[in-house]
């Protein structure tokens, strides 16, 4: 299974083997990771699942589609390499993807 | 902080309120009972992906399984609170059990609004609030013939999506002269009929319903009009009522749902209340409010959780809905009620554009029909006055500089 990454603000890091199919937000909820809120549930209807890919995998993940990247308009602090984890499917060419949590979701 | 925490319902304000409860520093007992033999998930799904088999079950939970133990909250799934005793701070459940309690969350939910009318109780009249309920519809929506919806508000036009998606025949019948009429305005209305009839559903409007008629199963709807209408299968979607038994039978106080004020307390300062069973004061709004919504669940709890954790938490988040069919995503910030001008912006026959509801000048709400730059923005303008509705209308307008 992929293994993703997830680096929280304060430095912690978390290691998550993740299915394929799912997506990155899914895989930090269902492993407990602090720091990914999810409100909607992954509709892409909110800016709580928020991340910032690291810049060695920008160009595996992709960039946001027209929905996604209004909605990071309105995220906490959004950058250049934003995105919202409920959007980002888990594949095996993920595998060893590093994201680094914002401070606030929301 | 100790005690013991009882949470009544596990579904996303209970959830939520748990979660809370632990983040704002509470590590007393958590109990929290639900009626469904399941443990928290997430609704909305059930009337479209998960009903057309695309999600497995086991993504519609809201947390992990080993979460509930991870923070210690004692998750009692299939359990019902039969009775709270407000004096001895005491629930009792269906299991026999009495429990005392510190502080007391209720948030059971509010059940789908039930047909009284004749061949109401036939096999096949659905109704969809649980995972049961959409397991039961999913078979339908492969077995081809037509259903008949019951009501065109968001359960009932989620569902004939999903329908037709299936390549179900669909009738939508609806009391009202619109769609949606009980949340949105007329443009949004005429632009999800026309939606639907493009994508091939049968719907009526200012049709009501008389009856149903079957042998074993439900066979044909009747309308009041006397057209009979052959259908394999029923959905009802016609509102959902708060559930206040357990509050009434404790005399708490109850307006339009269990009554809460800004914090999330009831009419007993040790009783909490959160998510569709409740109403809440609104500033926005200046009047009391009762949501149906995935956000207000959330946010309700969120200070449900903090105010039982000894927190003072005030809720007054700004009011934000969601609703997908086929192609189209309708994002809805505020509550529209009342408005008494509507600026249309953008191109709807694009099948991209925004309502903004005002009221003396007031933007009260928008419905964002693809458009989640509006929606976003939405967000920050609810409560503005002297927007100017020229400038709104004006596609040329950037919307961040109504923001400024």
């Amino acid at each position: 299974m992929p293994k993703i990454t997830y680096i929280e603000h304060n430095g912690n890091e978390h290691v998550v083997e993740a299915e394929t199919g799912i997506s990155v937000m899914e895989a930090a909820v269902k492993n407990m990771v602090p720091g990914i809120d999810a409100d909607c549930g992954g509709a892409c209807a909110c800016a709580t699942c928020h991340v910032y890919v690291d810049p060695a995998w920008a160009g595996k993940v992709g960039k946001p589609e027209a929905m996604e990247e209004s909605m990071l308009d309105f995220a906490h602090e959004p950058k250049e390499n934003s995105r919202l984890s409920c959007q980002i499917s888990v594949k095996k060419e993920l595998d060893g993807l590093v994201v680094r949590l914002p401070e606030f979701q929301g | 902080m100790s005690g013991r925490h009882i949470i009544i319902g596990a579904g996303q304000a209970g959830a939520q309120a748990a979660q809370s409860m632990r983040q704002a520093g509470f590590d007393g007992e958590i109990v929290m009972f639900g009626a469904e033999k399941e443990p928290p998930y997430q609704r909305p799904p059930l009337s479209k992906a998960y009903m057309q088999g695309e999600l497995d079950k086991d993504r519609l939970l809201l947390r992990p399984l080993n979460f509930y133990d991870q923070q210690k909250i004692d998750l009692r799934i299939g359990v019902q609170v039969s009775a709270i005793d407000r004096a001895a701070k005491t629930v009792a459940t269906s299991e026999g059990e009495t429990l005392s309690y510190e502080k007391l969350l209720i948030a059971t939910g509010a059940p789908p609004r039930r047909l009284t009318c004749q061949g109401a109780e036939l096999a096949g009249v659905h109704y969809l609030r649980t995972v049961a309920d959409s397991d039961a519809l999913r078979p339908i929506l492969s077995a081809g013939g037509r259903i008949v919806i019951v009501g065109a508000g968001y359960i009932g036009l989620e569902v004939a999506a999903s329908a037709r998606k299936a390549g179900l025949e669909v009738t939508v019948l609806e009391m009202a002269d619109r769609v949606l009429a009980r949340v949105a305005g007329k443009d949004i209305s005429a632009f999800y009929e026309n939606l639907h009839r493009a994508h091939g559903v049968d719907l009526r409007l200012g049709a009501a319903l008389d009856h149903f008629e079957g042998a074993s199963r439900v066979e044909t709807a009747v309308l009041k009009s006397g057209e009979r209408i052959a259908c394999k299968a029923v959905l009802v979607g016609v509102g959902a009522a708060p559930a206040t038994s357990l509050a009434e039978a404790a005399d708490l106080r109850i307006a339009n749902g269990v009554w809460t004020d800004e914090h999330a307390r009831t009419s007993d300062p040790s009783i909490f209340a959160a998510g569709d069973c409740a109403s809440h004061p609104s500033k926005i709004y200046d009047r009391r409010l009762r949501l149906e919504s995935v956000p207000n669940a959330i946010e309700q709890a969120k200070v449900a959780g903090a105010n039982m954790a000894g927190q003072n938490a005030v809720y007054d988040a700004v009011p934000w809905f969601w609703s997908d069919q086929y192609d189209v995503k309708l994002q809805t910030v505020g509550v529209s009620e009342g408005a008494d001008e509507m600026v249309l912006r953008g191109d709807a026959a694009a099948k991209k554009f925004s309502v903004w509801y005002m009221q003396r000048g007031r933007l009260l709400a928008v419905d964002a029909v693809n458009d989640p730059a509006s929606f976003a923005i939405s967000k920050r303008l609810i409560g503005r006055t002297g927007i100017d509705a020229k400038r709104l209308a004006d596609p040329e307008t950037d919307l961040k500089s109504l923001a400024s």
